[in-house]
């Protein structure tokens, strides 16, 4: 791995956010909106229930948590479809640059980005809506890594579905984080879930964090063992969609499809 | 130019790609010298474009072997293709970043050494001081052409692959690159592999071209010789001929 072609991937990333403030808006814009909307929901639901959950901690906190996972999945597609939408690969693949440092590049781009809206959560959450992440203490660095893991997985595997089935398949991987939030069990306990579910959500890193997290909360010992099958999980699921995109990548060198790639070369 | 006597800045031997039953590139093999232009003829759709992406290894061929230099590219890809570099009228620069972006930006996926000064460097050398700061996406054409073969000298390649380079420039433009090709070639011990449609340039700039048809080399020779060697006046009508011909032959396309 050399520094500078991943250096390269980043400098482009960091002249199209400086160029561009209409890119730059979405990294904030949405975790505000969520703040922001969630904030008052969970202030009402607080307001009006008897129960013993502070709901501010649980829902706000969850969505926040599960919105940043989003984030470095979204991050990276858009890193990735910038050189789609900029008919770039030619110019990219035809040269010295590894795969390897491509994707590193573009991961490092993602998490960069989602750090921003990461300060922007804690910003606005903590004042305003007296969301304290640090009532999860140190449990929260492992839960950040289990989620930026996973959101990085999801992230190179949505760039390899684009680029085996087409710039119009970019409609279909917006909408994975939403597909998978039943099964990550973010507002709700995983025994609420039907068997089948369950198991999905077994293969799901987060569903052991927001299971991790509500136990924290509400006082229990939050267990190591989850904690780390969670991080084990996600850094599986990073080889996997990285060996996905390489056998992607390959396919499309083989067929001819990277030199001539189009919505309408792609079948 | 004879394989002893000179420095290979590419070899190809036996190249094929096929598309299923469709062959494209049917059995190719040729050598470009250190300093020597090679030109890449044929009408459309005879195989010139997969070629030039099999050496730029985003077309793996069905079989055969492509050497850069002494770099094997199927095992040493991002060796060979760091002493390589191209430009093509398909293949534009990112338009949402400016001409001087572009240049760092690929600078530093070649790893250009002294990266500004080089970029400084080509922006005079290709007149684009003025459009330094200019998004390409809204250059001309011609301007277009002109940061895409600054792009494709920055690493001060050993093989330089150019897909029809002066297709978008105005006559005095194309002149001065043809020009500088030529001095690049041979001052730079380069070795160019250019196609073009406009015969006029190919006797001007090539040292030897390649007559492509339907996958296969029809001919190969001095382009000032060629047309006289087979009862052509020029090279143009030499061009249609072969273009021609082995439409007569159906059978020998496999599709």
């Amino acid at each position: 791995m050399r520094v500078a072609p991943v250096a390269a991937i980043l400098l482009r990333q960091w002249y199209l956010l400086r160029g561009s403030p209409v890119r730059a808006l979405p990294m904030f814009a949405w975790v505000g909106i969520d703040v922001v909307l969630w904030g008052f929901i969970s202030r009402f639901l607080n307001s009006v229930s008897a129960a013993a959950i502070n709901f501010t901690a649980v829902f706000l906190g969850a969505v926040l948590l599960w919105d940043l996972c989003g984030r470095v999945m979204q991050g990276l597609t858009t890193a990735f479809l910038e050189d789609v939408w900029t008919r770039n690969f030619l110019n990219l693949f035809a040269s010295p640059l590894r795969i390897s440092e491509y994707v590193t590049g573009l991961v490092i781009a993602s998490i960069a980005t989602s750090m921003i809206g990461l300060a922007v959560m804690l910003a606005l959450a903590v004042p305003v809506f007296g969301l304290s992440f640090l009532a999860l203490g140190l449990h929260l660095l492992l839960f950040l890594l289990v989620l930026y893991g996973f959101g990085v997985a999801l992230g190179i595997l949505a760039s390899a579905m684009v680029l085996r089935f087409g710039p119009a398949s970019e409609w279909l991987v917006w909408p994975i984080p939403a597909l998978l939030s039943p099964f990550c069990a973010v507002f709700y306990p995983l025994t609420i879930l039907p068997a089948w579910m369950r198991g999905v959500a077994y293969a799901l890193p987060p569903s052991y964090v927001f299971e991790g997290m509500r136990a924290v909360l509400q006082g229990r010992p939050l267990a190591l063992l989850p904690v780390l099958c969670a991080l084990t999980l996600a850094a599986l699921e990073i080889a996997l969609a990285g060996y996905y995109f390489v056998r992607v990548y390959r396919r499309a060198v083989r067929t001819g499809l990277l030199a001539r790639y189009s919505a309408e070369t792609v079948s | 130019m004879p394989e002893s006597t000179a420095a290979v800045a590419l070899r190809v031997r036996d190249l094929r790609k096929n598309y299923g039953e469709v062959l494209a590139v049917d059995g190719v093999s040729f050598e470009v010298a250190a300093g020597e232009i090679l030109g890449l003829l044929g009408p459309n759709g005879a195989g010139k474009t997969t070629i030039i992406n099999t050496i730029l290894a985003v077309l793996t061929p069905s079989s055969g072997s492509i050497r850069i230099g002494n770099m094997d590219v199927a095992r040493q890809r991002s060796l060979a293709l760091a002493r390589t570099n191209f430009a093509a009228v398909y293949a534009t620069l990112p338009g949402n970043l400016t001409v001087a972006q572009n240049l760092r930006f690929f600078g530093l996926i070649y790893r250009v050494r002294s990266l500004s000064r080089r970029v400084e460097e080509l922006l005079r050398q290709f007149q684009l001081e003025a459009l330094r700061d200019t998004k390409c996406g809204v250059l001309s054409s011609g301007e277009l052409t002109r940061v895409a073969l600054a792009k494709a000298l920055l690493n001060r390649p050993r093989l330089l692959l150019l897909d029809e380079p002066t297709a978008s420039l105005d006559p005095a433009a194309a002149r001065d690159t043809r020009s500088l090709i030529r001095t690049l070639a041979r001052d730079g011990d380069c070795g160019v592999l250019w196609t073009s449609h406009n015969m006029y340039e190919v006797e001007e700039v090539c040292d030897r071209v390649l007559f492509l048809s339907h996958g296969r080399i029809l001919l190969a020779g001095d382009p000032r010789e060629l047309p006289r060697q087979h009862g052509a006046p020029n090279l143009e009508e030499l061009f249609i001929q072969l273009a021609r011909e082995p439409l007569a032959h159906p059978a020998e396309r496999l599709a």
